[in-house]
């Protein structure tokens, strides 16, 4: 597989065109934007918690940006609605690693399920930030949805 | 400006040949590698270019023999390194067009350059300078004008400057394709106008700015000209004598010369009334307890210790160009745009930015592919051996403006063949198809 097949793994290449979750979310507990200053990028993503408890309802987003930062969001959504947050949070953390590790070593695809798909995301160092850029805002508005509580 | 003739041609164009090309590009060791498994087409001198054998010759020859502190010291490799680092800026000096080495300033690049005029002025402003630098005091409702095209550094520090002073910063509007004119520029210069700075070339849509228009309106007032040269110093011929300007900035790393050097030129007058901004040693006359005196220019701006193997090799890189001669660069690169955007035009979904193809542009082309983000552009590109730039290239309310958040760059030089730009063109032809872009964008 070349440089170019690793990067742009069939999943990425689907989701970045599906954009799943890619859409207003009306009742949000929050809301967070992130944006990538070296490119551009930039993405809203909003979580809303079921009522009295700490499991994601609900995650919308809207963006603009690269296949790979677009393919990411909308695995999150896939990913994050009907996890707690401690759940969604591990999660993010695993993904984060798996990102950082320049591409070494075997993730766990049970834990990251369509995430391992990113794994050859890891090896371009210039698109890693491309591909946590939604993870980050999801995790900064998931934290808010609790402390709004 | 008088120097410019229409697109196409120039009067007397006459492009490198073949053979002059391959040969320039002989001396650049790092183009000769593969990239991915393929030759590497190096399509992003716009934002820094190789250097050639014999600058990064030049470079360690001086710290082989000559190294030593400059303007101080009186042992033999002082007196030889401080001989080379004036010799140097003599080059410089020589390549712009400046009537004294003193109007050369060097800086670290031509952000630092631009950050020195709007420093200075900002000082000149809180009082600083004496009676000489009431010139450049800015007061309740003036202006400084820019152009929306600009790239960040010719932006923010006037940005800074007008937060600091109470000015007013305005800007001259670019049209759909991220282009002024000389009449919206002129139409912005009033008595309130105080300085005026803009790109003689911009980085992104390859635009040739009218100066000698501009110049005219900014001096009718009495308002300074502070010319960004970072896309010309490099690629054509740059007289600023001849432009009429005031202050012009450009940095050595965008032609063939080394990172962490940089050159603020001034006039004379100017820059021996512009307070510094960065100060310490090595640009004082006598210093006491209370109070400090300034060298004049260009000491005045070069606190500390200075890139003095970076300007020796910036000189080389000057007898470089100057060898090729840098009408023939510019022809060179212009012939070269013209193929690039030949090619462009002739593949569907792609919207290049920029000047009409009848008007004139250095050798850049950025565009938007339909359906692709500039990132996944210069991905697919560099796996064919293709580096072109993607983003925003440092000009974010151009990109604003133009209604998209990245565009990718391809962006020519001396060492750039017709071969690259063809496998650029081939390459560019290919994305949309192996996105997916076709059908749904």
């Amino acid at each position: 597989m070349n440089g170019l097949d690793g990067l742009y793994q069939q999943v990425i290449l689907d989701h970045a065109k599906a954009r799943h979750g890619d859409r207003v979310l009306p009742d949000a507990d929050a809301s967070h934007f992130e944006r990538n200053p070296t490119c551009g990028d930039e993405i809203t993503v909003q979580v809303r918690l079921e009522p009295g408890t700490e499991r994601i309802a609900a995650v919308a987003w809207q963006g603009d940006g690269c296949s790979i930062s677009m393919a990411s969001a909308s695995v999150l959504t896939d990913m994050a609605v009907g996890r707690t947050v401690p759940e969604f949070l591990a999660l993010t953390e695993a993904f984060r690693t798996m990102m950082r590790s320049r591409g070494v070593g075997e993730p766990d695809e049970d834990v990251l399920e369509d995430l391992v798909a990113f794994q050859g995301v890891a090896k371009f160092v210039m698109r890693v930030k491309c591909g946590m850029l939604a993870w980050v805002a999801a995790e900064a508005a998931t934290r808010e949805a609790v402390t709004a509580r | 400006m008088t120097t410019e003739a229409p697109a196409p041609a120039h009067p007397a164009a006459h492009p490198l040949t073949e053979d002059e090309v391959l040969r320039i590009r002989a001396d650049f060791p790092i183009l000769q590698q593969e990239v991915n498994g393929v030759p590497l087409a190096y399509l992003d001198s716009g934002a820094t270019a190789e250097r050639p054998v014999q600058v990064l010759d030049a470079e360690r020859r001086f710290l082989e023999q000559d190294n030593a502190a400059v303007h101080r010291g009186a042992h033999t490799l002082a007196a030889v390194s401080t001989e080379a680092y004036e010799d140097a800026r003599a080059t410089v000096a020589r390549f712009i067009g400046a009537t004294s080495p003193s109007e050369v300033v060097w800086t670290a690049n031509a952000t630092d350059a631009l950050n020195t005029v709007a420093y200075g002025i900002r000082n000149a402003t809180a009082g600083r300078g004496g009676p000489e630098a009431d010139r450049f005091r800015l007061r309740a409702g003036d202006e400084v004008l820019v152009t929306e095209a600009e790239h960040h550094a010719n932006l923010v520090p006037w940005q800074e400057l007008a937060a600091a002073t109470g000015a007013t910063l305005r800007w001259v509007p670019v049209d759909d394709a991220g282009c002024w004119t000389a009449e919206d520029a002129v139409a912005r210069i009033t008595e309130r106008t105080r300085i005026v700075a803009f790109a003689h070339v911009s980085n992104v849509t390859g635009m040739i700015a009218p100066v000698e228009q501009v110049v005219a309106a900014a001096h009718a007032v009495g308002a300074l000209v502070v010319l960004d040269a970072c896309q010309s110093a490099p690629h054509r011929p740059l007289d600023v004598a001849a432009l009429d300007v005031d202050f012009a900035a450009f940095s050595g790393h965008k032609m063939l010369g080394p990172n962490g050097i940089g050159v603020l030129w001034g006039r004379h007058e100017l820059l021996d009334a512009l307070p510094p901004f960065r100060t310490g040693g090595s640009m004082i006359t006598t210093v006491t307890m209370e109070h400090a005196d300034y060298m004049p220019a260009p000491e005045r701006f070069e606190a500390g210790t200075q890139p003095v193997s970076q300007a020796v090799a910036l000189a080389e890189a000057v007898r470089y160009l100057e060898a090729i001669g840098m009408d023939r660069v510019r022809d060179h690169e212009e012939r070269l745009a013209r193929r690039m955007l030949d090619g462009l035009a002739a593949l569907p979904g792609i919207t290049v930015v920029g000047p009409p193809a009848d008007e004139p542009r250095s050798g850049l082309a950025a565009f938007v592919v339909d359906g692709v983000h500039a990132h996944d552009v210069s991905q697919y590109l560099d796996a064919k051996g293709v580096a072109v730039r993607s983003g925003h290239h440092c000009a974010q309310p151009l990109h604003r403006r133009l209604g998209v958040p990245a565009t990718s760059r391809a962006s020519t030089y001396v060492y750039t063949t017709e071969e690259d730009v063809d496998r650029f063109v081939a390459g560019v032809g290919e994305i949309r198809g192996w996105f997916g872009a076709e059908v749904s964008a």
